[in-house]
């Protein structure tokens, strides 16, 4: 048996200094444990600084004892190279350790143990915690905002059909993997955009948008008769010319009644709101702010100075203010500049607002994954003959947006966050039904439990957006 | 130039000519409609209305220039108390985050986690809404140190009264330009000479040094005023004295610096770990010191990484600051942007000019920016 020399524990008497530090250590935590469980004071005895510092002491002296290097037991080396590699860091540890302990017992008391979870009333939440009947009691508004309740199921028939539509790629043969993007880029957008204005707002079925369409479906099946020759300028021309056929001259006289032909009851969007509304705000901006963000990039990029110049305004401009001020101007100023007569419905203004907003955001994520590329493979599509749009779709834009995955997705993490500032202009999604719900005379004093829920929510929309991504990226990382 | 290069350069510049044409065009119609003339005379107008919160002397007699100004001024005393705290959590954060203790590293990796998935205004709102809703109030607020209160209405806390305030202003900054010249002598020296000065020693002597000077020579003396606390009205009370923090800069403080600290920590992380290990094997083994491996060979390398995304963030606070108007601090947006604009309705002028407050705030930072990454951009050759 050596001597124990208790300063600087060694290999020699392992087990003495274990069996010690592991028992002081334990010993530390049970002592922080009773007292903030069971409110039990196992140290009343000593004097008051003493006696609150002493976890922290016996904790510390434990593990001191049992940093041994090299010791041959697993997992106390495990311990020690993670929570106990100097002095310094057993004191952060315990620090954290105790924290958690202490921070424990009313975090469940409030969240669970007496939390009122019953009743739909403020007079069912008599205890000190958290009040769940009140979110139970609102939760149909924060999903749904002012919408009537008897027509809610179209926004969750319209969620679900586009759900199951946005996961079509997922499923999608060899065959057609190839239309994807385009299905994604164009159709589905289109779809989405039917299906907001046809279901959720009950918009009438022949509109401006809906010659549009049948304009477009027209030109494309005309389309493949074309020779290639003329096929842009053909696309330039034929579906706008259908387009004013169809609107002024075909369908001009039953305009008024086929107008008002409509398959729902219409809801004005300032009725719509809560969770639901962030949702379609933040599902559109995200839909047009890509390719608008990829056009100026590469408008940014461009060896055309006017295009250049205007783009690089234009990033610059949106960048430099903040969104509060662009919603300000779309709301207070935007009337200004339109034609008396003409009339913008608020919540477009807004996604068109936001829109352009992160459309910048993009741009600049983008031309950063442009100018990452090497010289080498602008110069070897240009040598295979390729033109400036061939080359930047087969072979720029694929490798420049893999490298630019975590930028973009920052970006539109950016943007579901931002949606809550929609409330400038009066819409409300769910942190504005919230802000409502916390002013109703019956329920006063909820506001914790409304953040907090509303903090939950997003936190799992905007956690499994970045997990997602950082998936992506992993998916589509290429060794250089 | 031939055809196909200058057409779609036309063709770009006819749509935004147009697309500018049809606004400007609609908005002189509308206003002419409206009889309002355009015009930015009503900047020297009495204001008539007032502000809760301001750094200088305004009430409503003053002019809607200076309402602009007591604007403007909030939102930067907001941006810089969100910039320091930010910068001094994003930058302890961002080291916890690659410290070997696994501890450590989770409850980081749990804030930055946590704070940045949930949006700014939401934190905002919690912060002052329910969080700050929760202190007690003025008269029964238990003191922090005996002369700290934390109230429902606001923060109480102790403020110097000063006698001749500018000679200590001048002491600090004849300390700082000191320090800026013992900082060029001894990096000549160490090109020169190799010996190495203790500059960070001086600079703190220096800073010390003069103020303190200016104390026993200058007649400047300080006093330190704590908050008392004082009766209104039978169920009302406040404290008189000191300095009032109200909630609302507290709550967007907080919250600011709490969320873009999370953005910073994790610029901070990124650079430290992109300083490849042979740099810090290479300094070792030529005989550097640990203290001198960090200053001389990481650090140079990390902020040249960390700077760039970290002013960009500091510029996103910045622009954040203005989610004020949603609880009502009075900074630039609220007060000008919203109060005065209701009401003088003057919206083209109004937004304007609160755009291109902010515009010329971020193009100047980034500006700046560009020069400084020029500057300590490797040279290759």
């Amino acid at each position: 048996m050596n001597k124990l020399n208790f300063l600087s524990p060694d290999k020699n008497n392992l087990y003495a200094y274990l069996y010690s530090g592991i028992s002081l250590f334990s010993l530390s935590i049970l002592i922080v444990f009773l007292n903030s469980f069971f409110s039990l004071d196992l140290t009343s005895f000593l004097p008051g600084s003493i006696s609150y510092f002493l976890p922290l002491i016996i904790g510390f002296i434990g593990l001191h004892l049992i940093r041994i290097e090299y010791s041959g037991l697993k997992f106390l080396d495990i311990v020690n190279k993670n929570i106990n590699t100097n002095k310094f860091n057993a004191l952060l540890s315990l620090l954290i350790i105790f924290a958690v302990i202490k921070s424990l017992p009313p975090l469940l008391s409030w969240f669970i143990i007496d939390a009122n979870f019953a009743g739909d009333s403020k007079d069912a939440c008599s205890g000190s915690g958290a009040c769940w009947a009140y979110i139970k009691t609102w939760f149909n508004r924060f999903m749904y905002g002012m919408y009537p309740n008897a027509e809610q199921w179209r926004i969750n028939l319209s969620f679900i059909a586009l759900a199951f539509l946005g996961g079509v790629g997922f499923f999608a043969t060899e065959k057609f993997k190839k239309y994807l993007t385009l299905y994604y880029v164009v159709i589905y957008p289109i779809i989405a955009f039917l299906f907001i204005f046809f279901f959720i707002s009950g918009g009438p079925i022949f509109f401006d948008f809906s010659y549009g369409i049948i304009a477009a479906v027209i030109s494309i099946i005309i389309g493949f008769f074309i020779p290639s020759k003329f096929k842009m300028y053909y696309f330039l021309i034929i579906p706008i010319t259908i387009y004013i056929l169809l609107k002024y001259v075909f369908f001009y006289e039953e305009l008024i009644e086929l107008g008002k032909i409509q398959a729902f009851e219409w809801v004005e969007t300032g009725a719509w709101g809560g969770l639901s509304l962030t949702f379609i705000v933040s599902f559109f901006c995200l839909i047009f702010c890509f390719p608008v963000g990829l056009f100026l990039s590469l408008g940014r990029r461009s060896d055309l100075p006017i295009i250049k110049y205007i783009s690089i305004g234009f990033i610059e401009f949106w960048r430099g203010v903040p969104l509060i001020t662009v919603l300000f101007m779309s709301s207070v100023m935007f009337p200004m500049f339109l034609p008396e007569d003409m009339f913008i419905d608020k919540l477009v203004r807004v996604i068109i607002a936001i829109s352009l907003f992160e459309a910048a955001y993009v741009a600049e994520v983008i031309r950063g994954g442009l100018q990452a590329l090497p010289r080498g493979q602008y110069d070897a599509a240009k040598s295979l003959g390729m033109g400036y749009w061939k080359m930047h779709i087969f072979v720029i834009l694929p490798q420049a947006l893999k490298l630019v995955i975590p930028g973009i997705a920052n970006t539109f993490l950016a943007l579901v966050k931002d949606t809550p500032l929609i409330f400038v202009v009066g819409l409300l999604e769910i942190v504005g039904m919230l802000n409502l719900a916390k002013t109703n005379p019956e329920w006063l004093g909820f506001a914790m439990e409304g953040y907090v829920f509303a903090s939950i929510v997003f936190f799992i929309i905007c956690y499994a957006m970045s997990k997602y991504s950082y998936n992506l990226e992993q998916k589509y990382k290429t060794e250089r | 130039m031939n055809f196909k290069k200058i057409l779609p350069q036309l063709l770009t510049l006819v749509v935004v000519i147009l697309v500018f044409g049809f606004f400007s065009y609609n908005a002189q119609v509308n206003m002419e409609n409206r009889g309002i003339t355009f015009g930015y005379g009503f900047l020297t107008q009495e204001s008539s209305f007032d502000v809760q919160f301001s750094l200088i002397e305004y009430d409503g007699s003053h002019s809607y220039f200076r309402a602009y100004l007591v604007g403007l001024l909030n939102t930067i005393l907001v941006s810089v108390i969100g910039i320091v705290f930010a910068t001094i959590i994003g930058v302890v954060v961002g080291i916890a985050r690659l410290s070997s203790n696994y501890l450590i590293e989770r409850t980081a990796a749990i804030y930055v986690e946590f704070f940045r998935n949930i949006p700014l205004l939401l934190q905002i709102f919690f912060w002052y809404f329910a969080a700050l809703r929760a202190l007690p109030l003025p008269e029964k607020a238990e003191p922090i140190f005996g002369v700290f209160f934390l109230t429902i209405k606001g923060f109480f806390i102790p403020a110097f009264v000063w006698n001749n305030l500018n000679i200590f202003i001048y002491s600090v900054i004849a300390a700082i330009i000191a320090i800026f010249f013992v900082r060029l002598y001894a990096k000549k020296k160490q090109e020169n000479q190799g010996i190495q000065t203790p500059v960070l020693l001086i600079s703190i002597g220096l800073l010390i040094i003069l103020p303190l000077l200016s104390f026993l020579l200058g007649g400047v003396n300080a006093s330190i005023e704590i908050p008392v606390i004082e009766q209104l009205s039978q169920t009302s009370f406040t404290y008189k004295g000191g300095l009032k923090l109200p909630p609302e800069l507290i709550s967007l403080a907080l919250a600011l610096s709490l969320y873009t600290a999370t953005f910073i920590a994790e610029c901070v992380r990124a650079g430290v770990q992109g300083v490849s290990k042979g740099q810090k094997e290479a300094a070792a083994s030529i005989g550097l010191t640990p203290n001198q491996v960090l200053k001389l060979v990481v650090m140079p390398q990390a902020l040249r990484i960390i700077i760039p995304p970290t002013t960009n963030q500091y510029l996103n606070l910045t622009k954040n600051s203005s989610l004020a108007a949603a609880i009502a601090y009075p900074d630039l947006v609220l007060v000008f942007a919203g109060t005065a604009l209701m009401q003088t309705g003057r919206a083209i002028e109004i937004v304007s000019i609160t755009m291109l407050t902010y515009l010329t705030l971020s193009i100047t930072i980034s500006i700046f920016m560009n020069w400084y990454n020029k500057k300590i951009a490797i040279k290759e050759k």
